[in-house]
């Protein structure tokens, strides 16, 4: 079809509606909308921005369920033993004041949604069921079958809803203090000045569906925007995950910690090709599913690793006995942290072991009755009915490791979830920090909402505290947005230069990050995966876009092919500076885990935020000692589990001395 | 293994459209979705689609496959004869924004005007107790992944416009049944339901319940019992006599009755 006149642009006759907020949400997810509830309801208006429709965001692709020690299914649990397990997950490089306020305010947080209407599994005495996970100690994950995720996000939505009407009550206007704008991207933030140290002043964007522009002038601005996962070719990630919010922080002056660090999940999809990558719910193996190898073998057994031996069956009787009774016999290590699985998976299929389609075999139909099966993990079963023809109750199911989470991102403060730049904050798989080097399953659904209540709260309170003094967005900061917005169309106005397709380019990075920074890493592919950044991001700059501005993904998809390079370098260069082998980082070339690499986080930073674009990435990479834990903390563990982990120096002397006195047969229970 | 297939795709915007053919490889266990994906990467760059999950997880590709609303990635080229030729539209109840994108604000519309849950007075959070049994009711309903095939079939509001302003569809007269099922919901449902969405233009055909790709039972879970309820209050004699002395119980289960201001 022919593009009618008007969907030409030209940067002069674009006119951005504008709109004034306190507190102005990017993204809609889980974070997103927890973050948006605690706004308005500390008294500011609150506007919520997100890529596509209300109510489908990444979240609702969240399965097994959220994780938080109410203690229902086991009483002993509690916010130490949580705090334990998510700082082992991570290898010991999780923030740690994130960590104990993760563990301290989860089981809140979740009561919470009960009251905004949500209906979760329940126990026999009508509280909240709790499943087993991978990494955690006792059953912790609160869920509603394997459909956690949507359950989260639309209690949430129709919590954001009731806000709503109260504001229809009370003003006559649905969206008089909380409004959605829904099929709406933002490509830049704005500053209220050209310096590193001054402050968020508001953000810019396009509607998807007529392509005008959009600004908004708010003093905060909460980045929940979800991870990165689309520049993977084997990914759970859709389309939205872009790395959208981890470009605007650079941009902004703000910085990323820890993004060598991306899980893997163990179990995806393998086949058909074209779902290669879908997940399947780790609940699959904490309701009893077990990985087999083609010769039949429970091939886990095989890769325990040290620091986890302890806690882990060494048999598969053992194993077994452990679902009735786990009081008194250790888990099977199909439980063990995502990392470690994937791994394993790995290498079962690079040594020849693995299923037809190239993963190896996950199954549950030997191990759980049909009927249960269907029960516990119905959306499993109707995806592989679906999409498969493979019936879950019958026949195994053939799975392998699929991109799925990034646990670095924006570097932020612990309490308020402020980053470096005043007023613009982040929460959710956006920030970094969290999770460590690997992020237990579970934990994800209970950060969201933890720190989206958090960033929500500081949020508000920032706004408030500067309403008078808020800095107005100008008319030279919007035209440069149109400008940058409008390049893929005006660059076809230039014709010497070859065409380039974004779509091509995007399948091309997805190849790159796969193959050379994937699963397994080593120094001179990630080289190579740079070198190859560098040319996509020169072709990138000169992609050109068919069509108009109404409702074009071409377009969408070259404005967001910016953002997915600018963050592929970052994970490339973080990649190859950490020279161990860690959580979701593992080099080839460097096998094990350094406890003197531990002490560091790497953090990257923009030479010239604010300038950049096009061809010259400018990333820069930086060391930064990562901060002590307290006394107390070090206190819940084990004395030779943390020598595993610090290095000797790093011990408390009382620990040190204790750890030698310990006999090593009694070390390391709990 | 791979062959052409012949997809007919409706390309347009709410001023003008048409069918166009695309002829496009197919592969190996592929959904229609990946075959869209493929014309918009190699043919037709600004091809505008609605997707998220892939997963038939977020409700967001609905359309009409040779006529049938179906989700994009849930349909499987498999199911289709290898010279069939597949013709895609957009929904049809909703007005189009562009190719295989509508405007499905009317859904969000409804969904505002269904009063949210409202939790019970005294229960402190964490201190909801309820059984397995009682929850799974409502459960059921909330598998809805808002997909909206429900309301775009309901021939209430896909062949008769006038209808959408007091009709609230299929998806969100379950969302009703859903908070009058809720164990520990505080709000009458039943005589909203009848007198301000629209419960008695559902003259019970059940496409809404064929269409479900969840698979959720919404004309004989949700919305039959509910009608029944509202005969069952209306038209009870005791019930009628019990509301007229102060006695009321609403449907009869076990809730504290709440009258509406």
């Amino acid at each position: 079809m022919t593009p009618e006149p008007s969907d030409f642009p030209t940067v002069a006759d674009q006119v951005a509606e504008r709109h004034s907020y306190d507190v102005v949400v990017i993204g809609a997810g889980g974070a997103g909308l927890r973050a948006a509830i605690a706004a308005r309801e500390a008294g500011q208006r609150t506007a919520i921005v997100c890529k596509s429709l209300f109510g489908k965001a990444h979240t609702v692709m969240a399965e097994g369920g959220i994780a938080a020690s109410m203690g229902n299914v086991n009483t002993k649990d509690n916010w130490q033993v949580h705090f334990r397990d998510t700082m082992r997950g991570g290898k010991f490089l999780n923030n740690v004041r994130m960590a104990e306020l993760h563990a301290k305010e989860a089981p809140d947080r979740v009561w919470e949604l009960e009251t905004y209407g949500a209906l979760f599994d329940r126990t026999k005495q009508g509280r909240i069921s709790q499943r087993n996970f991978g990494g955690h100690e006792y059953p912790r994950l609160a869920h509603v079958g394997d459909r956690t995720g949507l359950e989260l996000i639309r209690t949430l939505q129709q919590k954001v809803v009731s806000l709503q009407q109260e504001d229809f009550r009370e003003y006559g206007d649905y969206e008089a203090r909380i409004r959605v704008f829904h099929e709406c991207a933002i490509t830049e933030l704005f500053k209220a000045g050209s310096d590193l140290d001054s402050p968020i002043s508001g953000a810019f964007g396009y509607w998807r569906e007529t392509g005008s522009f959009i600004a908004f002038e708010a003093p905060a601005v909460i980045l929940a925007t979800g991870g990165i996962g689309k520049s993977f070719k084997v990914t759970s990630n859709s389309w939205e995950y872009t790395g959208d919010g981890h470009a605007l922080a650079l941009r902004a002056g703000a910085t990323l910690l820890n993004m060598e660090f991306v899980q893997f999940h163990p179990t995806g999809m393998v086949w058909p090709p074209s779902v290669k990558g879908i997940l399947v719910t780790e609940s699959v193996r904490g309701d009893g599913g077990v990985l087999r190898n083609s010769e039949g073998k429970r091939f886990m057994f095989s890769y325990i690793p040290d620091v986890f031996r302890a806690q882990y069956a060494e048999t598969e009787e053992e194993g077994d006995r452990w679902y009735t009774d786990p009081d008194n016999n250790k888990r099977p290590p199909e439980l063990l942290p995502r990392d470690e699985v994937a791994r394993a998976i790995n290498s079962e299929v690079k040594a020849g072991r693995g299923s037809p389609a190239g993963g190896v075999f996950l199954d549950v139909s030997t191990r759980l009755k049909a009927e249960d099966i269907i029960k516990k993990l119905p959306s499993m079963h109707h995806q592989f009915k679906e999409l498969a023809d493979v019936d879950i109750t019958k026949e195994p199911m053939e799975v392998g490791p699929t991109c799925h989470y990034v646990m670095g991102g924006v570097e932020v403060d612990p309490d308020s979830a402020q980053s470096r730049v005043r007023g613009l904050y982040a929460a959710g798989e956006v920030a970094g920090g969290m999770h460590g080097s690997n992020r237990l399953g579970g934990n994800s659904l209970s950060d969201l909402l933890v720190f989206g209540k958090r960033a929500g709260d500081h949020a508000a309170r920032y706004a408030h505290s500067v309403r008078n003094f808020r800095a107005a967005v100008t008319d030279a900061q919007i035209e440069s947005a149109t400008r940058a917005a409008l390049a893929p169309f005006l660059i076809e106005e230039r014709p010497n230069l070859a065409r380039e397709n974004a779509y091509t380019i995007h399948a091309e990075l997805q190849q790159t990050m796969n193959d050379l920074v994937g699963i397994i890493r080593k120094a001179d592919e990630i080289e190579l995966a740079l070198k190859k950044l560098d040319e996509l991001r020169q072709r990138a700059a000169v992609a050109t876009v068919v069509g108009g501005r109404e409702f074009n993904p071409g377009w969408h998809l070259s404005i967001d092919l910016q953002n997915m390079l600018l963050i592929s370098e970052c994970i490339a260069q973080a990649a190859l500076a950490r020279e161990e082998s860690r959580g979701g980082h593992t080099r080839d070339d460097f096998p094990g885990m350094n406890p003197e690499w531990r002490k560091f986080n790497l953090v990257l930073a923009l030479e010239s935020p604010a300038g950049l674009r096009d061809t010259q990435s400018g990333v820069n990479l930086f060391k930064q000692a990562v901060p002590a834990m307290r006394p107390d903390l070090l206190e819940l563990f084990d004395p030779n589990e943390l020598k595993k982990y610090l290095t000797e120096a790093e011990l408390p002397a009382s620990i040190a001395v204790a750890a030698s006195a310990v006999p090593a047969d009694q070390s390391q229970r709990g | 293994m791979g062959y052409e297939a012949k997809f007919r795709v409706w390309r347009g915007t709410v001023r003008a459209g048409h069918l166009k053919n695309y002829s496009v490889e197919v592969n190996d266990g592929e959904v229609v979705l990946d075959i869209i994906h493929r014309i918009q990467a190699t043919q037709a760059g600004d091809l505008a689609v609605r997707w998220n999950c892939k997963a038939g997880k977020c409700g967001s590709c609905s359309a009409e496959i040779n006529g049938r609303p179906r989700l994009l990635c849930m349909t499987r080229m498999s199911t289709f004869s290898k010279s069939e030729v597949i013709t895609v539209t957009p929904l049809r109840t909703f007005p189009v924004i562009r190719d295989l994108v509508t405007d499905v604000s009317y859904n969000y519309e409804k969904a505002r005007e269904i009063p949210a849950f409202a939790p019970p007075e005294g229960v402190a959070p964490g201190e909801y107790r309820m059984a397995q049994v009682d929850v799974e009711r409502s459960q059921e309903f909330r598998k809805c992944i808002e997909c909206f095939l429900c309301n775009n079939v309901c021939h209430v509001i896909r062949d008769h416009e006038d209808n959408k302003q007091n009709f609230a569809g299929p998806r969100y007269l379950m969302r009703i049944a859903e908070l009058d099922m809720h164990p520990l919901d505080a709000i009458d449902r039943q005589k909203q339901a009848q007198e301000e969405h629209g419960l008695g233009y559902c003259n019970i055909t059940k496409c809404c319940t064929e269409v479900c790709p969840e698979h959720i039972k919404i004309t004989d879970n949700a919305l039959i019992p509910m009608k029944e309820r509202v005969v069952d209050r209306k038209f009870d004699p005791v019930v009628w006599l019990g509301s007229k002395i102060g006695l009321a119980k609403g449907s009869g289960r076990d809730k504290a009755p709440v009258i509406k201001p």
